[in-house]
């Protein structure tokens, strides 16, 4: 109802010719993107794969559907395809029902709880196996995986049409507010009809969109930036191994890592104060960071506490590695 | 039917609601227009599938053919075949700011509305009967929004935290103290996003274990939020006060449905006005059911903050009620000020709650703040804080706009929905062909309106819906009134059986003729 702006349809656009797809749509709020998304497709007893170290917004998706719900290990290509065989076999017990039954499989590009990249290549072999449909969630990859920025497909020189549906959020990567899905014009505009956050929502504010579209030209403009940022996170990742006590988890090229514990206290409250500790004592000296924050009770998987680093391209070397020499010191002096 | 007043001492103004029913003729003539439609869908997609028609709409990739179909064919047959055919009324791209007034992007299609193709010419100056600016907060003045510019500049457009991680800033302190002065209550949480206000809080709050009791017409956020909770959900007739209290009844009388336990809690969720019917919500019969029967109250004044109540504070002060009557005081910023999120108020204790429990906190970014400073700005000049009082002449604005609106509409003889004090003017329609008509015709005429159908409403009344603004002057009222007496006797849509009359002047002609 009038609250498309010809600012939204340019960014629109801007979008689906970045990522080389035909179509994109808009939402006004990270989370909703992908907790509308995978409702409009799938619906009772419809059948999705999903990861077990899934993103909350994800699960709140998949509860809003009401699919049945399948959680294979993470990253765990062997169980999933155990998983995909017992699918079968069902299937073929029962063919009419199976005709009418969606698959789907639901993967991040880059995990926002662990900080690794799913095994595309593989995935994709599978579902043309076993016939499922892949939506791929790309907030954090969008920006910082592959060569121009366009996200794990380009990093693994996968065929973009061969992913269904790629949902990212503007949130991380472009600095702005809402989020995006891009993919072919038969699946993006089924969502505008039956997106629950897009057609029963205020449109994203101009001034958001506008700032979107200008981190888009540069992101276009400057492609050698991500090869900075990539030698950002290796450089982190090196200068944060062997702090006694907390051990990195993530992939050397992921601008966003947890640091764990090595060993736990004993209960999940301990763990998180001493984590506190660590924390404060950094803020103290003049380095921001924080806990990763987790709802105890909602989460299907609850990942361990942690505190999660992120970097960004502007920060400089010395100012890297001056972090991580003060988290060296902040953990020495706290945990032992 | 008129429904007058009950409890004359519960309501301190007379409370008029009109929601009449339209003649049996026009029942059966919709049932036959969509009759049609369907018969004509079925020729059609006879003919596709046997290659007579061209397959417009995007198909399926060669290599995933055989996949199991994404779509099934009955699903989109209402959208193939109905929706199509008047596809272009709805989601028209705009180029300037929703104001009273604005520019629209000219929109051609060349095959019946399968696809669309810009000329690039805009048409200027359309009058805005469609979003959602009650007080006219939406607004390119430099002066208004020069805060802004600042706080843009100072703070950039993106957060990319949560509020539990990185993501409160002061402005969020400073913008949540303001909102819980606004409203009087104790305190208030902020949001990004009004949709996920409701489906991330309402799960935060109840569980399983609790009963929601929810108006028929909620909004479709409010169904996600109680969906999603997991707690056992019942429907009460829409603003039907004796429905919702034999549902309290049953429920504190028989208890969970199996073990006969008592409930957990029991939580009301209605909301300010309803966007489809222009109704609002019975406030004082509700809060007084409330106290009896011990249940929690959450109010969702998504379109009625900032528009009803004598300085905009809502429903609550509407009704001259206390807002500690209302348990959750929720709203969002989209409407009445102009800019994009949600909060929740209500006791310190429940905010706290909030904090550490909402799925938003936890998970979602928080607001931008160049938002945060237009809400800022916009509620300051609403409680007079910035010096003028320029505030309450907006709100003044807005009840004598609607009152006349409605006045007028009613004289003409349509059929309007909904209390006389509320600024979203439901007008029915009908009949499906005359939703396509009535649209375009309206758009010929310069004006912008906003035409539901099915499914968003039941299938026999569609309605065209009007939000009236306080930025909309005499003049444009007035020039949309007479379009729509003109084209009201075009497509025979006054229906009404009880209009006023609508020509005083005719006496004072016969008065000037007798003097003769």
């Amino acid at each position: 109802f009038f609250s498309q702006i010809d600012v939204h349809l340019e960014l629109e656009e801007r979008l689906a010719k970045f990522m080389r797809t035909e179509e994109a749509i808009i939402y006004s709020y990270g989370f909703a993107t992908i907790a509308s998304a995978i409702p409009a497709y799938s619906k009772r007893g419809d059948i999705v794969f999903v990861d077990e170290a899934a993103c909350f917004a994800i699960q709140k998706g998949l509860q809003a559907s009401r699919s049945n719900i399948k959680l294979f290990k993470h990253n765990d290509m062997a169980d999933l395809e155990r998983l995909l065989k017992e699918q079968e076999t069902e299937d073929q017990k029962n063919p009419r029902k199976a005709r009418v039954t969606r698959r789907f499989i639901v993967v991040e590009g880059l995990y926002m709880n662990t900080g690794d990249v799913c095994p595309l290549p593989e995935l994709i072999k599978l579902k043309y196996k076993y016939k499922v449909r892949i939506f791929l969630e790309e907030s954090l990859s969008f920006g910082v995986l592959g060569e121009h920025g366009r996200g794990i497909t380009e990093h693994f020189g996968i065929n973009i049409d061969d992913i269904d549906l790629i949902s990212a959020n503007m949130e991380n990567s472009l600095a702005s507010i809402g989020g995006f899905c891009c993919g072919r014009s038969f699946i993006i505009d089924h969502q505008r009809l039956s997106g629950q956050g897009y057609c029963f929502s205020a449109s994203l504010p101009p001034l958001l969109a506008a700032a979107a579209i200008e981190a888009l030209n540069i992101m276009e403009d400057n492609p050698d930036i991500f090869q900075t940022l990539r030698a950002k996170c290796e450089r982190i990742h090196k200068a944060l191994q062997g702090i006694s006590g907390l051990k990195v988890v993530g992939e050397s090229f992921s601008p966003a890592l947890h640091l764990q514990l090595r060993e736990s206290c004993g209960s999940r409250e301990d763990d998180v104060k001493l984590l506190k500790r660590v924390v404060d004592y950094c803020m103290n000296s003049g380095i921001a960071l924080t806990q990763a924050r987790y709802l105890e009770k909602e989460e299907k998987c609850l990942p361990p506490p942690s505190i999660r680093v992120v970097i960004t391209v502007e920060q400089t070397e010395e100012e890297l590695d001056k972090a991580a020499s003060l988290l060296k010191e902040a953990a020495q002096s706290v945990l032992n | 039917q008129k429904n007058g007043v009950s409890n004359g001492t519960l309501y301190k103004k007379t409370f008029v609601e009109h929601f009449e029913q339209a003649p049996m003729y026009v029942a059966v003539l919709t049932f036959v227009g969509f009759g049609v439609g369907t018969i004509f869908g079925y020729l059609r997609d006879f003919m596709r599938a046997w290659g007579l028609e061209k397959r417009n709409i995007a198909a399926e990739r060669e290599e995933q053919k055989d996949f199991v179909p994404l779509y099934q064919d009955f699903e989109n047959f209402y959208t193939r075949n109905l929706y199509m055919r008047i596809r272009d009324n709805w989601n028209r791209p705009i180029c300037s700011v929703p104001g009273p007034q604005f520019d629209l992007m000219e929109r051609v299609t060349d095959d019946y509305n399968w696809t669309f193709r810009f000329t690039g010419r805009t048409i200027k100056n359309v009058i805005n009967m469609g979003s959602y600016n009650y007080l006219g907060f939406a607004e390119t003045d430099v002066n208004a929004l020069k805060t802004v510019t600042i706080e843009l500049q100072k703070y950039g457009a993106g957060v990319c935290s949560t509020r539990q991680e990185m993501g409160t800033l002061d402005k969020h302190v400073e913008l949540e103290k303001l909102v819980a002065k606004f409203l009087g209550v104790e305190d208030a949480m902020v949001f990004g996003m009004g949709f996920a206000t409701n489906s991330m809080n309402i799960p935060a709050l109840v569980g399983k274990g609790c009963l929601i009791l929810s108006d028929e017409l909620n909004h479709t956020s409010l169904v996600l939020g109680a969906r999603l909770s997991g707690a056992t959900i019942r429907i009460f007739k829409h603003n039907n006060m004796q429905s919702l209290e034999k549902l309290l009844r049953d429920a504190i009388i028989y208890g969970q449905p199996r073990s006969r336990r008592a409930w957990r809690k029991i939580i009301i969720l209605v909301e300010g006005i309803y966007s489809m019917e222009g109704s609002i919500v019975r406030l004082p019969e509700l809060v007084s059911l409330k106290k009896k029967y011990k249940a929690y109250l959450y109010l969702d004044e998504a379109h009625s903050i900032g528009a009803v109540g004598a300085t905009g504070r809502g429903v609550v002060e509407y009704f001259g009620m206390s807002p500690d009557d209302v348990d959750v005081l929720m709203g969002t910023f989209t409407k009445s000020f102009g800019a994009a999120g949600g909060y929740i108020a209500g006791k310190k204790d429940l905010v706290d709650f909030l904090r550490t429990h909402s799925h938003s906190a936890v998970y979602a970014t928080s607001m931008c703040p160049p938002v945060a400073e237009q809400i800022i700005r916009a509620m300051k000049c609403l409680m007079g804080l910035d010096g003028t009082t320029q505030g309450l002449q907006r709100v003044r604005q807005l009840g004598k706009n609607t009152r006349y609106f409605r006045r007028r509409l009613h004289e003409m003889g349509f059929i309007i929905y909904g209390n006389d004090d509320s600024p979203v003017v439901p007008l029915l329609l009908y009949m499906p062909g005359k939703i396509g008509a009535f649209a375009r015709r309206m758009l010929e005429k310069n004006i912008g309106v906003v035409v539901v159908g099915f499914p968003a409403t039941p299938i026999t009344e569609s309605r065209a819906r009007f939000c009236v603004s306080a930025a909309h002057t005499r003049e444009m009222l007035d020039t949309v009134l007479n379009a729509l007496d003109e084209l009201g006797d075009f497509l025979h849509l006054k229906y009404s059986r009880y209009s006023k009359s609508s020509h005083p002047e005719l006496y004072e002609e016969t008065r000037l003729e007798l003097e003769d």
